[in-house]
């Protein structure tokens, strides 16, 4: 007898606006553990509110968002400080707390979370950091970080805390393609090696052939198809084939 | 009428905003990491800016005392005169608005731009109470630094104050100070300097306010910057008058 797969995110009926506009419109869909899945959509059309969503920094105004099976909507401070344990989050610019050093930036989230002691901490910093290649860069401040560097930066707070569920918008925005690669070969890994599932925002269509699973793709509030990347390449809707062939 | 129906709303919303520091600030957990960081860039930072101001406010004051004193033959009464005013409003209320300056545009504009740059929603996405982590320490920090730094403003202006009147007159320090104290009461001195703490809560409550709430990318980060020093010393200058009522009400004799 087989285990059915365990779903990592879930969206039912999902409905939200911002004042007129209506940025998600009965948006359903899931993934499951381990799966990566890449969001696709011309800007403004509600893709980084789905990661806000998923996180739980913002609410629906209608449906529900179940991570890991729980579901989001609603949930007191308490329930979400555990969901959110679950999850990382790669933001667009990283958004590295300026005033902390690297290592500070990583070492917040495991002080205040983990009882880890000290040399813990620092075992699991310095891995991180070796893994995303920023070994040699822990006492350095985010303003002395490139753009690719912060990126990495970011990746590895997002990874510090071993989520199950890893939601990255737009990691390759604003870098070339050699970074870019870089940084989807070390999500491609987390995937691979923990088990990791992906939520990904992206324009970047190479990224999004090395990366998916499954594919997006969201227009005006609608999620106008969902699939493999052959299934979207060849789909009815002419805004989704375009975006992940041209 | 819409302009009062938007004041109100505004109070309302700063007024939820600073309850909920109130409310959380009694909360576990304590972040006392983060607010001895916030005693520093509120008070060490602001030292100088407050010694400064304060010791050329006592030279000036001086001079400008002098030159009326002089008429009425009453020189004598110039260390007193320095002391009262500088102890009971002047330090108090000059430390306020330098520092609604100074403070609340730094936390204004350090919020604005951590809010419009995610780095409030990352917090939030490590399960850390963005709240708790940023706004309380830096309402407390406010709270503790005001009264404190209005000490050394007023001890600044009196050292001024000697130095000019020391050139005029050759003053003995001594002298100085003894006409300076003898008619000052401990009712002049710490309840006003306690007042301060209440101008702290302002500025650190009305700063973090608008750089926490904002949600207008980087042109919200000078918008709060501004609103904060503008709001801040409005409602000061406000806040004084009605404190002084309270101090006359609990302290009669202070009512000259």
């Amino acid at each position: 007898m087989t285990t059915a797969p365990s779903i990592a995110v879930e969206f039912k009926k999902v409905m939200k606006s911002f004042g007129e506009k209506r940025v998600l419109n009965d948006v359903s869909f899931k993934i499951e553990q381990g799966q990566a899945l890449c969001l696709l959509g011309r800007s403004g059309t509600g893709k980084s509110v789905t990661l806000k969503l998923i996180m739980a920094l913002m609410s629906p105004d209608s449906g529900e968002v179940l991570v890991d099976r729980d579901n989001v909507v609603g949930m007191g401070e308490q329930g979400l400080s555990q969901v959110r344990r679950k999850l990382g989050y790669l933001f667009q610019d990283a958004a590295l707390f300026d005033s902390l050093t690297l290592y500070e930036n990583l070492s917040l989230p495991l002080h205040r979370l983990t009882k880890k002691s000290k040399e813990e901490i620092d075992d699991v910093i310095n891995r991180v950091l070796d893994d995303v290649g920023l070994g040699a860069d822990g006492a350095k401040y985010p303003s002395a970080l490139s753009g690719g560097m912060k990126k990495r930066a970011g990746l590895a707070r997002a990874l510090v805390l071993e989520p199950k569920i890893l939601l990255a918008d737009e990691p390759s925005s604003g870098l070339d393609r050699i970074t870019a690669s870089e940084i989807d070969r070390l999500l491609m890994r987390q995937r691979e090696e923990h088990g990791t599932a992906l939520v990904v925002v992206t324009h970047d269509v190479h990224g999004v052939r090395r990366v998916a699973d499954r594919v997006a793709v969201l227009d005006k509030g609608n999620l106008v198809a969902f699939g493999t990347v052959a299934e979207v390449a060849e789909s009815n809707n002419e805004i989704a084939r375009r975006l992940i062939t041209e | 009428m819409r302009w009062l129906s938007r004041s109100f709303e505004f109070a309302g919303k700063v007024g939820d905003f600073s309850l909920r520091v109130l409310i959380d600030s009694l909360r576990p957990p304590f972040e006392i990491a983060q607010l001895s960081r916030q005693l520093v860039e509120v008070g060490n930072k602001s030292l100088a800016l407050i010694v400064v101001s304060g010791f050329a406010l006592g030279a000036v004051m001086t001079l400008h005392t002098r030159n009326i004193l002089v008429t009425f033959g009453a020189t004598a009464m110039i260390p007193a005169v320095q002391a009262v005013s500088f102890f009971v409003e002047i330090g108090p209320l000059v430390a306020g608005l330098l520092l609604a300056g100074r403070i609340g545009s730094g936390i204004g504009a350090v919020l604005a731009n951590m809010r419009a740059s995610e780095q409030i929603d990352a917090i939030e996405s490590l399960s850390i109470d963005s709240f708790k982590f940023l706004v309380v320490p830096r309402v407390l920090a406010c709270v503790i630094a005001l009264p404190l730094l209005t000490l050394f403003m007023d001890f600044a202006g009196l050292l001024g104050g000697f130095l000019s009147e020391e050139f005029s007159s050759h003053i003995a320090p001594e002298l100085y100070l003894n006409r300076a104290f003898n008619n000052l009461q401990w009712s002049n001195f710490i309840a006003p300097t306690l007042k301060t703490a209440v101008f702290g809560f302002i500025i650190g409550s009305v700063s973090s306010y608008f750089g926490y709430t904002t949600d207008k990318g980087a042109q919200g980060v000078g918008e709060a910057a501004t609103n904060s020093v503008v709001v801040s010393s409005l409602l000061i200058i406000v806040a004084d008058v009605l404190l002084i009522k309270c101090i006359f009400f609990l302290f009669p004799d202070t009512a000259i």
